[in-house]
């Protein structure tokens, strides 16, 4: 059982981040410097956010978080900050603006077309022609399926 | 009601053809924050004289900004042909990006210098105002100091004349803002 704990620790992503010290001058600080640092794209290697990129420009990118963290700057104000340099790109969740409202409302446009879809779907079924027999029909049956009874 | 079964054939095709014009768009092409905006101020020292310089140094304009260091193996790869860019007259300004100065002049006595002047921007702090991932990098600065174009990766003489060249040539076109890119 241990081992399997120490298996799994030893995959979770968090194993994988980078080993780095920062002394924070509160643990609010730190805290924040972890949310954000997760939240921050590495533009250079695309798919991995500055905590857990080893390339040279995440390191600075989190040198400067570091930095302005202590300096007192608020999120908002250290998000624009990278997005002037950067672009959206850098944030996993970019603002909504007009490059990104495509990407934010996509999936709620993909869940409008697909309920109509399926909407549709249940109407048509209703649209069929009453397919209860009528009183000449019955009596035939009834005819058919007495003649079979031995 | 015949058409209605090709309904899914045509989503198909659609789909299709989105993925394929998927496959055409380089992944590692970032849009160019800067774009459309002065080159941001900064005040190192030149590579060669030390003197402290700032934005207003880059004249004359427009010219090119080069991001360059000596541990970027594609700089070794682009310098000649910015040495013909250099000869042929354009104006390059390098920035000498997260590099030793000393292995940097030693480059430039090697290799030959295609710069009007080089920032020495050791900790990289221009290159973050810039929003430079990676070197080489190649900004285009409009006659009033604005960035008017990004290139990333080496650049040659098929990207110069396909995406440069008429900033240099036809003043009509120095307001379009664009940004290309194949990246290392």
């Amino acid at each position: 059982m241990g081992r399997l704990i120490c298996a799994l620790i030893l995959v979770s992503s968090s194993a994988w981040a980078v080993i780095e010290t920062y002394e924070f001058s509160s643990p609010d600080l730190a805290s924040r410097y972890h949310l954000l640092s997760q939240e921050l794209r590495c533009p250079k290697c695309q798919n991995q956010n500055i905590a857990d990129s080893n390339a040279p420009i995440a390191r600075d990118l989190r040198v400067v978080l570091y930095e302005q963290l202590e300096a007192g700057q608020t999120d908002a104000e250290i998000l624009d900050f990278m997005v002037a340099r950067y672009g959206q790109f850098v944030r996993y969740r970019p603002e909504v603006d007009r490059q990104t409202a495509l990407l934010w409302w996509s999936p709620l446009l993909l869940l409008v077309l697909g309920g109509l879809g399926v909407a549709r779907h249940f109407r048509k079924k209703e649209h069929y022609p009453d397919q209860r027999l009528t009183a000449a029909e019955q009596e035939q049956v009834d005819r058919l399926l007495e003649d079979r009874i031995p | 009601m015949r058409a209605k079964r090709f309904i899914p054939l045509a989503g198909f095709a659609l789909l299709a053809l989105l993925l394929f014009k998927g496959l055409s768009i380089d992944p590692t092409a970032l849009p160019a924050a800067r774009l459309g905006q002065p080159f941001p101020d900064f005040s190192q020292p030149e590579l060669l004289t030390a003197e402290v310089i700032g934005a207003s140094a880059l004249q004359p304009r427009p010219a090119l900004v080069n991001v360059w260091a000596t541990w970027c193996y594609s700089c070794r790869v682009e310098h000649p042909y910015l040495l013909t860019l250099a000869a042929q007259g354009v104006p390059i300004y390098g920035l000498n990006y997260k590099d030793e100065s000393e292995k940097a002049r030693q480059w430039l006595v090697e290799l030959g210098d295609p710069y009007r002047l080089n920032i020495a921007d050791r900790d990289g702090t221009v290159g973050l105002d810039l929003g430079v991932y990676g070197a080489p990098e190649t900004y285009v600065l409009g006659p009033d100091g604005v960035i008017l174009h990004r290139h990333v990766g080496v650049l040659d003489e098929a990207v110069f004349e396909r995406d440069i060249r008429h900033y240099f040539t036809s003043p009509a076109k120095v307001a379009q803002v664009s940004s290309s890119g194949d990246g290392e």
